[in-house]
């Protein structure tokens, strides 16, 4: 069974509750071993080809070679028809005749390095995917682990620091109220601020003389004068 | 890289990297490590970051098993998975009977990724729980 599989069957079997081990630590190290004999298997398969592929040259040079020596003699023995003699070419044929076999034989040693090299590229091909499960299977059973781990340190952290925890809308209701005190000081604080400038200019403007007047008792006086003036 | 580390690179960044948010933090012992990064103002929902061989975790609950109206569940859970791809950067989970939303960072990601994950996990958490909320009990 595939590890993720386990991780979901344990899930599924109730065993979610935090500080409780889903995976435990010896299928963890059983995975790391895995992993381990997985490169050793990929190193092992990588030294293989090195080997397989050195023979394969090798067998590839002697069919050159052999290849070559009888096209020689080939032509050898062609000149020796045309000069006439029939015994010397027959003798010629004859080292023909052995260089042959030679030649098949190095043919098959050759093919079957070859296939024995495709079967150990795909080897290592095989090997290198079923390593890069085994991490990833590795880095969830981990991930999962730590993730509880994490979540117990904090929860033993709130229970040993006495702290009640409330619940989210409580939180949110809480972490609200404070933003809310925070724009209403800021709004607060604007206001005041505004008023402050306002009264300076209308300072200013009475100063120069400029907008609505306080009335004063010369000009009531000034006002009833006029009326009665009139 | 350890916890402490990210937390003394986080603590030297520059205010505006980090949105504006001062970060408080706290070194959780245990036998993972955990890094509890509380946000300025939303200290009761913080954002936990710890390390795996392979990744940099951050991850802030929302409610327990507990919290959810029994009637509600498969909606919610419906809702969670239609969520899952649209909120950036997280996505939601579960761990034991705590519900979660979580990012995963490479563990080559820089202080400045880091950091904006932080923020951005910790603004999901408070959307889900607001748009969650009537699921809650």
């Amino acid at each position: 069974m595939s590890l993720l599989k386990k991780i979901f069957t344990a899930f599924r079997g109730g065993a979610r509750e935090a500080g409780e081990a889903i995976v435990d630590a010896n299928s963890i190290r059983i995975l790391e071993q895995e992993i381990k004999d997985a490169e050793g298997h990929i190193a092992k398969a990588k030294q293989d080809l090195t080997t397989v592929m050195a023979k394969e040259m090798q067998a590839n040079r002697e069919i050159e070679r052999l290849q070559k020596q009888i096209e020689e003699y080939e032509g050898y023995a062609v000149s020796a028809l045309d000069k006439g003699d029939e015994a010397l070419a027959t003798e010629i044929a004859e080292k023909i005749a052995a260089l042959e076999p030679e030649l098949t034989v190095q043919q098959e040693t050759k093919a079957s390095f070859s296939a024995h090299a495709d079967r150990l590229k795909e080897l290592v091909k095989k090997t290198e995917r079923q390593l890069a499960e085994y991490k990833r299977q590795l880095v969830m059973v981990k991930t999962t682990d730590s993730v509880q781990k994490a979540t117990s340190a904090i929860s033993d952290n709130f229970s040993s620091s006495n702290s009640k925890m409330m619940s989210a809308t409580e939180s949110l209701e809480r972490i609200k109220q404070k933003q809310k005190n925070f724009d209403d000081k800021l709004k607060a604080a604007e206001a005041l601020e505004a008023e402050s400038s306002d009264s300076s200019l209308e300072e200013k403007m009475k100063k120069a003389g400029i907008g609505p007047q306080t009335t004063s008792a010369s000009s009531v006086l000034e006002r009833i004068k006029a009326k009665k003036g009139a | 890289m350890d916890v402490k580390t990210i937390a003394k690179r986080l603590a030297d960044l520059d205010i505006d990297t980090r949105d504006g948010y001062d970060f408080d933090y706290q070194i959780i012992p245990g036998e993972e490590e955990v890094l509890q990064i509380s946000l300025s103002d939303r200290e009761e929902i913080p954002v936990y970051l710890t390390l795996t061989d392979t990744q940099i975790l951050c991850i802030s609950y929302l409610w327990d098993e507990e919290e959810i109206k029994p009637s509600s569940k498969n909606e919610m859970m419906e809702m969670m998975l239609d969520m899952n791809i649209p909120m950036p950067l997280s996505s939601f989970s579960r761990i034991g009977d705590r519900y979660a939303v979580f990012g995963a960072l490479s563990l080559n990601s820089s202080i400045e990724d880091i950091a904006h994950e932080i923020v951005t996990l910790s603004d999901n958490a408070l959307d889900s729980i607001e748009v969650m909320s009537d699921f809650l009990n």
